[in-house]
């Protein structure tokens, strides 16, 4: 079956993947030097980058003269095509649920992130539970269907959260008392929040032996009856076996400090730490457990938990050696992580590269894709960005997007498109009024 | 008197004017209102700009900045935070926008300012010299608390973003009557009012048809105009003397509206909306700011013909609509200003206020000349707000409410390295500073 699907894939392959030239531009390819010259673009992916290049068979040239090249924009922290709510509350470990079954393929965010450079993100629950659900890296692609959208082989996460969110549900609008109508449910407190991740990975641990004992056995020529399936340990024993990324909402240096240690207790790593806004407190001891940080450039007061967010967070965090992504956790704020970059420049006085780094290979590093993307780099898919400027400044504008190879975006096809578009909308406005049946009798607009 | 005054009318005047005197020396001088001097010096006297120009004779021991391979601008105003009032927006203890009440024109700013509030500091290192600060909730709220709607929520101040107290910020007490002009559709909802070519399809299988809406919205604006037009009867029993007169503080705080001295700031985003609330103004007598429009369509001429000023809310905004153009919030500066109408940002939360000259750059990347986007944030808001006199460019008398940066203030990676309110050189540290260097060499 899976062979079956793999040589489907294949067949649609060359049905969009065309091969492409993008010539006389500025290329920054972020872990290769920027120069002046192209890329070639063969079967959706990186041919080759330099000054001059082969031309791929029946290549098609776009001429970037005096515009410039980046790798795709990756953000590490969206809740972009997702249909309906992103947290599932009533429990405090969600781990059973899955984004992969709930994706929209038709988010109008998806274009508009598309719009603003963005080829891959990673898509998360909420934070109301210590415990989310299983997250999942999307490409951009706009106009596939939800199975398309998915990014082949990037390993799947999880969705942990500290902090005031996930007490939240703990301490209902009308306090604890007896005139609640929202039942409170556990945690409350920061250190039941760690209780109810303690917990949980206890069960999954002791599911994990059971799994462990059953293949031990299966592997000694006896024939066990398996342990029974559990929806809810199952992604967690993955967490264990190294084969899930965490993904842990956090605000405040102590639950960060707390998190990293109760992973160190069960042997696993955090992947990532996300928002992450006191990370910069705690900088030494999260370069030290390996975990990356994906945070805001530069919000700030919106909660108590976000009061001492400083924008020199990502830029200190990187010089003390961590690997650093600046995430936009809004429809909006992602379509210009281009320039949450450069506030690593202003913020911190990083190099271009490195604040570029930001929003490309390193959120690439941080969901393990970065073999694939992340860098204009000869075998790497073809996903990038056309900028008409310097793209760390924000009079830059988005001109052309690609992903493995194939325009997604093209601003001056958007732009001449809207006259028609309008029209069109027009006619289905005109056409449905029409349809309507007319008011009569005691129907009818009321008076 | 006076004392009445300030709690009565926010009438105070602006604080004592600070003896700081410099020279800024061999630095690129942006006045905004004319061309740019190379190499020019400044002399500020007493808090105000004594001179421009490439010689300046400074009196002698006057504190001297260097400003060679610098520039010089004016500090930027935004036009639209509630600075002062809002510290953390989560935490209604430290919130003070969104009074309880429907008509609330008593209500005053300025004089809950908190003038050690950190977001002052935040906005004043990166070159952020005033503000308007607004008491109205949460844009498009009603009371911040799911109140009922609200229609006046009180005066918006002119302030600087420095000062011991609020009397020392204070540029112009009242800058503004604040207005919520009714919506149509669900109050305070995110997404704003529904369209009106969707709801009239959506007829009633929609929650509310737009009969219904409609009534509601018309019911609401003559309210709206009720009020005014019994302040009005207000005003004329104060006017003659009548026996039995009774002084009410609303209607009291309405006078400087009615007589023209106080413009009318109010909320209104689509193009009927901002086209009833041009109606409405012209009815009531009153001079008005239209703040935060989302789309202008028809209502552009009418604004251009009546000299209507417009703040401009964030331009990093979601289109309104799904099939919207993506960048619709990009280029409404640019079609603002191709309207002829005089436009300034505000950034309407205070988080992003810091970020003003970057909404300012995206609107000139969409359009938008570029010495316009400037002037949006300096010369633009001054005039509007009344303070065309004393801010928003440089020239001789003014405030001198000066940056000194590295380049261009509208690109993110300019750095402001001086910055002046009212001639005294600003600290450039806040808490997030401090914090930074306290981590940054822990060992």
């Amino acid at each position: 079956m899976r062979k079956l699907r793999i040589v489907a894939l294949a067949a649609l392959a060359p049905l969009y993947a065309q091969n492409i030239v993008i010539q006389n531009a500025t290329i920054m390819t972020v872990t290769k030097g920027t120069l002046e010259g192209s890329v070639a673009i063969k079967d959706g992916k990186i041919a080759e980058v330099g000054e001059k290049v082969m031309m791929p068979q029946n290549s098609t040239i776009i001429d970037a003269g005096g515009q410039y090249v980046i790798p795709g924009i990756i953000d590490c922290h969206s809740h972009i095509a997702v249909d309906g709510s992103v947290n599932e509350g009533s429990v405090s470990v969600s781990s059973m649920v899955n984004i992969k079954d709930v994706i929209n393929p038709e988010d109008i965010a998806i274009y508009r992130a598309l719009a603003g450079g963005v080829t891959t993100a990673n898509i998360l629950h909420g934070s109301a539970n210590p415990i989310g659900g299983q997250t999942i890296v999307l490409k951009m692609r706009w106009g596939q269907d939800a199975q398309g959208m998915i990014f082949e082989g990037a390993l799947p996460g999880i969705k942990f959260a500290l902090g005031e969110n996930p007490k939240r549900p703990g301490n209902p609008p009308g306090g604890r008392g007896a005139t609640q109508t929202v039942p409170a449910r556990y945690p409350a407190t920061r250190m039941g929040v760690e209780d109810t991740i303690r917990e949980a990975l206890n069960q999954a641990k002791a599911y994990k032996a059971e799994w462990d004992d059953y293949a031990a056995k299966v592997a000694r020529g006896e024939h066990p009856l398996p342990p029974r399936k559990d929806l809810k340990l199952e992604p967690l024993k993955e967490v264990l076996e190294g084969k899930r990324y965490v993904h842990a909402h956090c605000y405040r240096e102590d639950e960060i400090l707390m998190l990293l240690r109760v992973a160190d207790d069960y042997g696993f790593k955090i992947r990532t730490l996300q928002h992450v806004l006191e990370g910069y407190k705690v900088a030494q001891e999260i370069a030290a457990s390996g975990a990356g940080a994906s945070t805001f450039s530069d919000w700030w007061a919106y909660k108590v938990e976000a009061y001492d967010a400083i924008p020199y967070n990502a830029a200190l965090m990187q010089k003390k050696g961590i690997v650093v992504s600046l995430n936009s956790d809004d429809e909006e704020l992602m379509r210009h992580l281009n320039t949450e970059a450069a506030k690593a420049m202003k913020y911190g006085g990083l190099s271009e590269i490195d604040a570029l780094a930001m929003v490309t290979i390193n959120p690439a590093k941080q969901l393990g894709i970065d073999g694939r993307v992340g860098s204009i780099e000869a075998g790497k898919d073809a996903d990038l960005v056309i900028y008409d400027k310097y793209p760390l400044s924000d009079y830059a504008k988005v001109q052309k997007v690609l992903i493995d190879g194939r325009v997604y975006f093209d601003r001056d096809n958007d732009v001449n498109g809207r006259a028609a578009k309008a029209l069109e909308k027009q006619k289905l406005l005109d056409k449905e009024k029409q349809s309507q049946p007319k008011p009569a009798g005691g129907r009818g607009p009321v008076q | 008197m006076k004392l009445l005054g300030i709690l009565i009318g926010c009438a105070v005047a602006a604080g004592a004017a600070s003896n700081n005197t410099v020279l800024i020396r061999g630095a690129d001088v942006y006045p905004v209102t004319s061309e740019p001097v190379k190499a020019a010096s400044i002399l500020v006297l007493d808090g105000k700009i004594a001179e421009i120009g490439l010689k300046v004779v400074a009196p002698k021991g006057v504190r001297v900045v260097d400003g060679k391979g610098l520039r010089v601008y004016p500090g930027m105003i935004d036009s639209g935070t509630s600075l002062g009032l809002s510290e953390i927006e989560a935490i209604r203890e430290t919130v003070d926008t969104g009074e309880l009440g429907e008509f609330m024109p008593q209500l005053c700013a300025l004089a809950s300012v908190n003038p050690d509030s950190e977001h002052f500091a935040v906005v004043r290192i990166a070159g952020i010299t005033s503000v308007i600060t607004i008491p109205a909730g949460s844009p498009g709220g009603g009371g911040g608390r799911g109140a009922a709607r609200q229609y006046v929520s009180g005066q918006a101040a002119l302030i600087h973003t420095f000062g011991r107290t609020w009397e020392d910020m204070v540029v112009s007490g009242p800058a503004a009557m604040y207005v919520q002009f009714p919506t149509l559709g669900a109050i305070g909802g995110r997404g704003g009012p529904v369209p009106e070519n969707i709801a009239e399809l959506a007829g009633e299988t929609g929650a509310r048809t737009l009969t219904e809406m409609l009534r509601t919205y018309q019911q609401e604006v003559t309210k709206l105009s009720d009020f005014f037009e019994e302040a009005r009867r207000y005003q004329k029993a104060k006017a003659a003397n009548l026996p039995g007169f009774v002084r009410d503080l609303k209607y009291e705080a309405m006078l400087p509206v009615l007589d023209g001295k106080l413009p009318v700031a109010i909320a209104a985003a689509t193009p009927r909306l901002i086209h009833d609330a041009i109606q409405f103004a012209e009815k009531q007598n009153v001079r008005i700011v239209i703040m935060q429009p989302r789309e202008l369509g028809s209502a552009a001429a009418e604004l251009k013909a009546k000299n209507i000023p417009v703040i401009l809310g964030r331009v990093l905004a979601l289109p309104r609509g799904q099939d919207d153009p993506y960048d619709q919030a990009f280029t409404l500066p640019a079609e603002v200003y191709k309207a002829g109408i005089k436009f300034a940002f505000g950034t309407f939360e205070n988080q992003f206020v810091r970020n003003l000259p970057y909404q300012a750059a995206t609107a000139a990347a969409f359009g938008l000349p570029q010495d316009e986007a400037l002037k949006a944030i300096t010369i633009n808001p001054a005039q509007i707000w009344g303070a065309g006199d004393q801010l928003g460019s440089l020239e001789k008398d003014k405030s001198a409410d000066l940056m000194v940066t590295t380049g261009d203030p509208l690109e993110i990676q300019t750095q402001v390295k001086h910055v002046f309110i009212r001639g005294q050189e600003i600290e450039l540290s806040s808490r997030q500073t401090r914090l930074y260097d306290k981590y940054l060499n822990r060992q």
